[in-house]
């Protein structure tokens, strides 16, 4: 299932670490990407050809991470944080309003293939809560409006092939820093 | 203003991620200083006499750690270094920051640390969901190969050093230091008994060192700027002169105070939230009124958590006076951890929050032992039972049973296989019930919320 090209890269990824075994997490993403994002039972038994391991011992490993997705998610997953500070902060109204906007619940995906909805916990961009990771891209401080604005974005990168919404402007310090 | 830009004095320029800017900022300077002109034990002497602690939770010496490597490693036997860059502990944000706007900092910090404890491959492990970090530090490492600061015979000594950035997929106990190894050996990411600790058997069995990328990032200033430079900020004050008073006072540095600086990541309900490097020592008032500019909305604060979601909370009262090091948190009652404050206005619902708090517990358990797998899942179960209306007074002291049962009666006295039970159990017990049992009493006596806040987000996964 999986092309040459991945399996060339993944043994590479072997000859890169003291002990090939250590690939294996490198090979699962590698398989994913080329699997349109998740990863199907047979390009698990490829990686397990190609890493000498039992496909049982691929799988384990795959399920462990939660990064690995073990069934089709949409071409883009909006993993929203409901962690501490995102949620005193008012994640719970963004995952509520996805929810109605786009009719699925977390877990789901909608009709037309483009949208995974997923809680997660922190992402560690809590200082701009809340926030979410569209594609491991973040989107920090979401109100609904800038949602919206998201969602219809990355409607359009997908249907015209307009550029994908950007993330916020990193903000700019005070002063340029004199200390030590 | 307390802030201070030492590790985070370039990261708001955009172009600082590249080799040409960083030269221009004198990077790389200390790596070659330290290959041509320092032997490696001395490189360990100063990092010990620093009295740098581990930036990453747990606080401990980093010289004393380095000290227990090997002097000779050999081919069959040789020791590793490990940057933990899986930065996942609710609150934190200062390591990602660090590595996708200042890889080079870290890369010329890990050179250093590398030789100084005789290691020819070290390997940071990258949180799966910082892919573009991963990327500016790949980018980063390269362009040191064709520099010759990684790769053979470093700055034309006798040093080699590989270094392999690696990315997880998902899992917060990979950050735990023997988790992270069991992951990085291509394996599900299960912690590991201790002893034996990882200097003596760590990565495929080899000794090694693993820390932070904040701890790294402070050893090129470090050598840079020298002892006094570093103890001049911190809660030790200055060394006294008698030779013998002065050894003590060096030899207390790495457990009972805390030089250098620490960055915060501060967020929750202030109005400039963000990473700020402070010396240690400032107060945490300072941070929330001054640096922060206070409460939003100029609502009143609540209570604050200090180090990251695994430390207990703590009320205005404490959380106005305490100074944010490692010994005066401790003294306080929870811990400076990984440097993680979320603060919370007067509005906040802590029963709620304790159920975030305790949802992630759950989810991130390994599952490898039982007090901490049912644990979980039983103080998510209770804490969700009062927060919905359902829950009963003895409810509250279900809850202590079970938070004892995995945390111990006292913090430091572990019952779970890793701290990650620990971590579960404190913020409840020592935080959220210890302050505000009265809120969760308020939900089980009147079914609604203290404060009168949405009902809680519930069955979400
Ligand atoms: C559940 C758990 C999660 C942890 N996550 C991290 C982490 O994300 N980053 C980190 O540096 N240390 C983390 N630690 C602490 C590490 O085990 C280890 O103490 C640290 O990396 C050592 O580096 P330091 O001494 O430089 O702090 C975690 C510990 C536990 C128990
Ligand atoms: S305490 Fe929790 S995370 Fe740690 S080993 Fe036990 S089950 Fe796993
Ligand atoms: S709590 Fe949402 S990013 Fe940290």
């Amino acid at each position: 299932m999986l092309s040459e090209k991945a399996f060339a890269a993944i043994e590479a990824a072997k000859k890169r670490y003291p002990d090939p075994r250590s690939a294996l997490m490198p090979a699962l993403w590698i398989a994913q990407e080329e699997c349109g994002g998740w990863l199907p039972r047979e390009a698990m038994a490829d990686v397990a050809r190609v890493m000498s391991l039992e496909p049982a011992d691929v799988q384990s490993v795959a399920s462990f991470y939660s990064m690995y997705y073990k069934a089709p998610v949409g071409k883009f997953v909006l993993e929203i944080c409901h962690n501490i500070a995102c949620d005193v902060l008012g994640a719970r109204r963004i995952i509520d309003h996805v929810r109605e906007r786009l009719g699925i619940a977390p877990g789901e995906t909608t009709g037309d293939g483009l949208f995974t909805l997923k809680t997660v916990e922190c992402l560690a961009a809590c200082g701009g809560g809340p926030c979410m990771q569209v594609n491991s891209r973040y989107y920090e401080n979401l109100t609904p409006e800038r949602v919206d604005a998201i969602l219809d974005g990355l409607r359009a990168h997908a249907e015209a092939g307009a550029p994908p919404p950007l993330p916020d402007e990193r903000p700019q310090p005070a002063d340029d820093g004199d200390a030590a | 203003m307390p802030e201070v830009k030492i590790l985070r004095k370039w990261v708001h320029d955009p172009e600082q991620h590249r080799m040409e800017v960083a030269l221009s900022r004198g990077y790389y300077q200390a790596a070659r200083q330290a290959l041509t002109e320092m032997k490696p034990d001395e490189i360990i002497n100063l990092v010990r006499d620093s009295g740098v602690r581990g930036r990453g939770g747990a606080g401990a010496s980093c010289g004393m750690k380095w000290g227990f490597m090997p002097k000779e490693p050999t081919p069959q036997r040789p020791n590793y270094l490990i940057c933990n860059c899986d930065e996942s502990e609710p609150g934190t944000f200062s390591n990602r920051e660090l590595v996708e706007y200042d890889p080079h900092q870290l890369i010329e910090a890990i050179v250093i640390s590398a030789y100084a404890l005789r290691v020819r491959t070290a390997l940071i492990y990258c949180r799966g969901e910082f892919l573009f970090g991963y990327e500016r530090l790949n980018e980063a490492v390269q362009e040191a190969r064709e520099r010759g600061f990684v790769g053979e015979k470093i700055f034309g000594t006798d040093f080699s050093l590989d270094i392999i950035v690696h990315r997880g997929a998902g899992a917060y106990i990979c950050g735990e230091e023997t988790a992270l190894m069991d992951s990085l050996e291509g394996k599900r990411g299960h912690p590991r008994a201790k002893p034996p600790f990882p200097a003596n058997v760590g990565l495929y069995g080899m000794p090694t060192t693993i820390n932070n990328v904040e701890t790294l990032c402070n050893i090129p200033h470090l050598i840079n700027h020298g002892l006094e430079w570093f103890w001049s900020m911190g809660t030790a004050g200055a060394p006294p002169e008698e030779p013998q008073a002065r050894a003590n006072w060096i030899k207390s540095l790495g457990t009972r105070k805390s030089t250098g600086t620490k960055i915060l990541s501060v967020s929750g309900h202030v109005k400039r939230p963000g990473n700020y490097e402070v010396v240690m020592g400032t107060s945490l008032r300072e941070l929330i009124y001054d640096v922060c500019g206070g409460i939003c909305g100029d609502h009143d604060l609540k209570a604050v958590i200090p180090g990251g979601s695994s430390m207990p909370m703590i009320p205005k009262p404490i959380a106005m006076d305490v100074q944010m090091a490692f010994e005066t948190l401790q003294a306080a009652g929870t811990a400076l951890g990984s440097g993680g404050v979320i603060v919370f206005d007067d509005q906040t619902d802590i029963p709620q929050v304790c159920l975030a708090i305790a949802r992630f517990y759950k989810n991130e358990s390994c599952g490898k032992c039982v007090p901490c797998r049912i644990g979980t899942d039983w103080i998510y179960k209770l804490i969700q039972r009062i927060v919905t209306g359902q829950g009963r007074m003895e409810d509250i002291e279900l809850i202590r049973d079970v938070c004892i049962n995995l945390g111990g009666e006292r913090m430091m006295d572990s019952r779970s296989y890793c701290p990650l039970g620990d971590a579960a159990a404190w913020p409840i017990i020592w935080g959220g019930l210890k302050y505000f049992q009265h809120e969760f009493e308020h939900y089980i006596r009147y079914r609604r919320s203290p404060v009168g806040a949405e009902p809680a987000l519930v069955g979400a996964h």
